[in-house]
């Protein structure tokens, strides 16, 4: 029978666990989760980009709406499990959620530690934990001003940085002589607090906090020797402590945290702890690759297994972009032990080695971590070094007189050798996952095995190991590049595109340091669209970056003929446009006439030459372009509805073609099909469109994200609306996120896939002001799109495009 | 040998990065201009599936056909990358944007 199981918390550790327990045993347990937080499992590693403006919350989400669907797992977001009950065996949250288990995880995580300082409960005041810390501390740097981060540990740092991006001022104020001292020795510390202090970051170490200041909210700090800061934020970043208080109420064993054994299990047998609120032989750890770990081990207890954990070796990395520094193990000086250290002061390189008989204890490289992984891996492998003493410190390269080929440490490890720390991923599983699955880019890797999937910083280990094993069919770089012109990937193009306010192609180009002089046919017509999309007013359509069928508004066919396809609102027509179309085919011999699947005429065989007098024709008819060949809006298409149909429910006719009216003419990354079904029969096909509407007696129900093309895929359901005017809205507004965040030719399933169909509903369906806001820029948009290019080149628009330069006759060639 | 050089307009009447078509005994001839002015005149006629090469975006001194986008070197014909074929490039002579080519190779060729 299926046990229940619950889970108090859904941070990355539970993820993970479940993640492991699908894959052992999926079905054997009927899972309902309680989330604090009102989202899903997201990548809080990741927080620190996401506050540097580097990474948007969409790139950082772990599970989205859909993976909870497709295992049958129960999510209460927003929901604070505020009681346990082990004799009645339920959880109860403060919205009144009231489950039962067979089995219960409590991964409540940490909280931060505020020290209770005068003014700490001030507004501005925040701890750095979740996304909501960082969504108001962005919200505050937009005012610019001064932030002031209380501790020089990891988070710290990283907060005062990703300000510093957000274009604060920044003060860091540290109580200890040294920053990040648990993590590094002085020597890293003083160059790491001169890379940050070039980065504009004022640090200020050996100062304690008095108070802090304001009335109404924060307006500085006073310190103990008198100075006072004025500041508009105060970031709380002095550590964390486990959250275990509700396990304890609960009556189960609480130390420092959670009392757990190897098996992770609390003192009650049917209760497990995991993650940060956890307590492991008197350890409790705060990094992801140790919780992983113990996730694990918590997966096979619960598929019955005998798995143990036995603690982790941690090792830490700065996420501070420009800034490489990789700390891991025990280097404080004692009398049996021994170092090594290298310096390299102009190219700001230190690098130190703790050894003790012979074993590597700790490591702090700063500058070049490129070693780090293996120093980890002799570290925590305890390998006699003695052989390679005199030149451990130069890293594996260096070792049996190999020469300096970069592949060649990474050729050298061994199988077993951990690449991903966070993922517990080692060589051998990505390699032989990559030849088995016959995986070929770094989104499958990681989707497959998880290495790099997490904090990212083993990206380019992965990638060697995938050139490696794939040879020069691989191009490594920490993202796929849109093309061979740039290292740069489509979603960074397009943020910098924004962020630089680059509104030309050859900006572009230059500012984003475009390996080619002028781009190839891969990165110009993406680049192109990115620009229409973002300054619809102000950039020049670029026709040499569009492709043929683009350019001249009609689809190229295999003999170099064209195919046009008129306009023909939502399915619609009549006698006097079929008479028209009728006579444009005689007149011009046009040898086929189709009908398409999006409801209307295909005139195919036409020569380019002939293109403008048949759109003339047609157009006096009425007829504007289909836009059949466009990455744009293509078709609405519809049954009879309520006008006709017994079963209609709605005027299905009618809302296609006003969608059609409304939204023709605009480009989209890729082709954009709809379609609007009079009722849940759905004639229209509705259901694997990109965007479909099934109008049902109380309203109409949006749906988005299908595929009936090399993929077929059924819809996903936006949400349900009640007016045809709301039905509008919220297309277009769905619409234009698609436009404004999608990669070129990303059709908006996979766009979906990426983004997170939650955060999409959340978006569109909830977030009122984010809806309006997408809506008015579409419509922005599209009183610049709204022009029909037939008639354009019928006025004589692009003359040349249509007529060959010049005609040579045979007399004349002969001559 | 003489060549016997015939005009076919000027550079202003192709766009930069593009490319316009000149209609011969022989077939169609793709004339293209490069972001740097730079002209050359191929056959329009891709070694691939006889696309149309003057249709293609124009990038460096390459086209990519927009048929299946294999990418041919305008300089020497000749498919780009993995691929593998050519077209013929033919002579063409540009005195202060006026174009003329030359169609005498074509009509050895073609004997």
């Amino acid at each position: 029978m299926t046990q229940k199981l619950a889970i108090i918390g859904n941070g990355m550790a539970p993820g993970r666990m479940l993640e492991e327990l699908f894959e052992k045993a999926p079905g054997l347990y009927d899972v309902t989760i309680f989330n604090a937080e009102p989202r899903v499992n997201y990548d809080r590693i990741m927080l620190s980009p996401v506050l540097s403006g580097e990474k948007a919350y969409e790139d950082i989400v772990i599970h989205n709406d859909g993976w909870y669907a497709t295992h049958g797992v129960t999510l209460h977001k927003g929901a604070k499990v505020t009681e346990i009950d082990r004799h009645a065996r339920t959880v109860t949250s403060a919205n009144g959620i009231t489950a039962s288990y067979d089995k219960l995880v409590i991964a409540t995580g940490s909280l931060p530690f505020i020290i209770p300082l005068p003014g700490h409960q001030l507004p501005g005041v925040l701890p750095y934990r979740d996304l909501d810390d960082v969504e108001k501390m962005l919200e505050i740097s937009k005012g610019k001003g001064r932030a002031i981060v209380i501790g020089a540990g990891l988070l710290g740092l990283e907060a005062a940085y990703g300000l510093k991006r957000q274009g604060m001022d920044v003060t860091v104020i540290h109580l200890m002589p040294t920053i990040m001292e648990r993590q590094l020795d002085p020597a890293a510390a003083y160059l790491l607090e001169k890379a940050l202090t070039e980065r504009g970051i004022d640090i200020i170490t050996k100062a304690n906090t008095k108070q802090i200041l304001g009335t109404d909210k924060v307006e500085g700090i006073e310190l103990e020797d008198g100075r006072v800061i004025a500041g508009d934020m105060v970031i709380m970043a002095v550590g964390i402590r486990p959250a275990s208080s509700l396990a304890k109420d609960a009556g189960i064993a609480v130390n420092r945290g959670i009392v757990v054994d190897d098996g992770m299990m609390t003192s009650d047998p049917n209760v497990f702890a995991l993650g940060e609120c956890a307590e492991h032989r008197g350890t409790c750890y705060g990094l992801v690759a140790p919780l992983y770990e113990a996730a694990r081990v918590l997966a096979d207890r619960l598929t019955g297994g005998s798995a143990e954990y036995h603690g982790s070796v941690v090792n830490t990395k700065l996420k501070v972009t420009g800034i490489n520094l990789f700390s891991a193990g025990d280097f404080a000086e004692a009398p049996d032990r021994e170092e090594i250290v290298l310096r390299d002061a102009s190219a700001g390189i230190y690098k130190r080695l703790v050894l003790k008989d012979n074993k590597i204890l700790g490591a702090v490289l700063y500058g070049e971590t490129g070693d780090g992984s293996w120093f980890f891996d002799l570290m925590k492998r305890g390998t006699d070094i003695s052989q390679m003493r005199e030149t451990l410190i130069f890293g594996q390269s260096y070792q049996g007189g190999t020469p300096l080929d970069p592949m060649a440490a990474v050729a050298a490890l061994p199988d077993d050798a951990e690449i991903c720390g966070c993922n517990g991923v080692c060589k051998g599983k990505i390699t032989s996952t990559i030849s088995s699955k016959g995986l070929t880019s770094l989104d499958d890797v990681r989707a497959h095995t998880k290495a790099s999937a997490s904090c990212g910083s083993c990206t380019g280990l992965v990638e060697q190991l995938m050139t490696l094993t794939l040879g020069d069919s691989y191009n490594p770089a920490a993202v796929t590049p849109m093309c061979t012109c740039t290292e740069l990937g489509h979603d960074d193009v397009r943020r910098l595109i924004k962020a630089k306010g680059l509104k030309t192609i050859p900006a572009v180009m230059q500012e984003l340091e475009w390996k080619t002089s002028c781009g190839c046919a891969k990165c110009r017509p993406a680049l192109n669209y990115y620009l229409v999309c973002d300054w619809p007013d102000e950039y020049a359509d670029d026709y040499q970056s569009r492709y043929i069928n683009e350019r001249v508004h009609a689809n190229i066919q295999k003999d170099g003929t064209y195919s046009v396809v008129p306009r023909m609102w939502g399915g619609v027509t009549n006698a006097a446009e079929l008479r028209a179309i009728a006579d444009v085919v005689d007149k011009f011999e046009i040898p086929l006439v189709k009908v398409t699947g999006g409801q209307r005429i295909d005139l195919l065989g036409i020569e380019k030459e002939d293109l403008p007098a048949v759109w003339s024709d047609l157009g006096k008819a009425g007829f504007v372009s289909g836009q059949a060949y466009a990455k744009g809006l293509r078709t609405v298409k519809t049954c009879v509805g309520s006008d006709w149909c017994r079963f209609g429910t709605q005027d299905s006719t009618g809302l296609g073609i006003r969608i059609e009216k409304f939204m023709w003419g605009s480009w989209t990354p890729a082709k954009l099909k709809l379609a609007v079904s009079g009722c849940p029969r759905n004639c229209a096909e509705a259901t694997c469109k990109d965007i479909g509407v099934i109008c049902v007696d109380s309203g109409f129900e949006i749906h988005f994200a299908g595929a009936a093309g090399l993929d077929i895929k059924g819809t996903e359901v936006l949400g349900l609306v009640k007016t045809e005017n709301e039905a509008l809205e919220y297309i277009v507004a769905l619409t234009q996120m698609y436009r404004e965040q999608a990669r070129y030719l990303e059709r908006i399933y996979k766009w979906a896939k990426r983004i997170g169909l939650d955060e999409i509903r959340r978006q569109i369906m909830t977030d009122e002001e984010k809806r309006k806001g997408y809506y008015e820029r579409f419509v922005f948009s599209q009183s610049f799109a709204q022009v029909d290019p037939w008639s354009e080149r019928v006025s004589g628009k692009d003359k040349h495009e249509f007529k060959p330069m010049a005609t040579i006759g045979y007399s004349q060639a002969a001559e | 040998m003489d060549q016997n050089w015939i005009d076919i307009g000027h550079i202003d009447d192709i766009p930069l990065r593009g490319a316009r078509c000149v209609k011969t005994p022989q077939g169609k001839i793709a004339v293209f201009r490069t972001a740097d002015n730079e002209v050359f005149a191929i056959e329009d006629h891709c070694p691939h599936k006889g696309g149309p090469l003057s249709q293609g975006i124009v990038h460096g001194k390459a086209v990519t056909c927009p048929l299946h986008n294999w990418v041919i070197s305008l300089e020497s014909g000749r498919a780009m990358g993995a691929d593998e074929g050519a077209v013929r490039t033919i002579p063409l002579r540009n005195i202060d944007g006026q174009l003329s080519m030359s169609l005498e190779r074509a009509l050895i060729a073609a004997e």
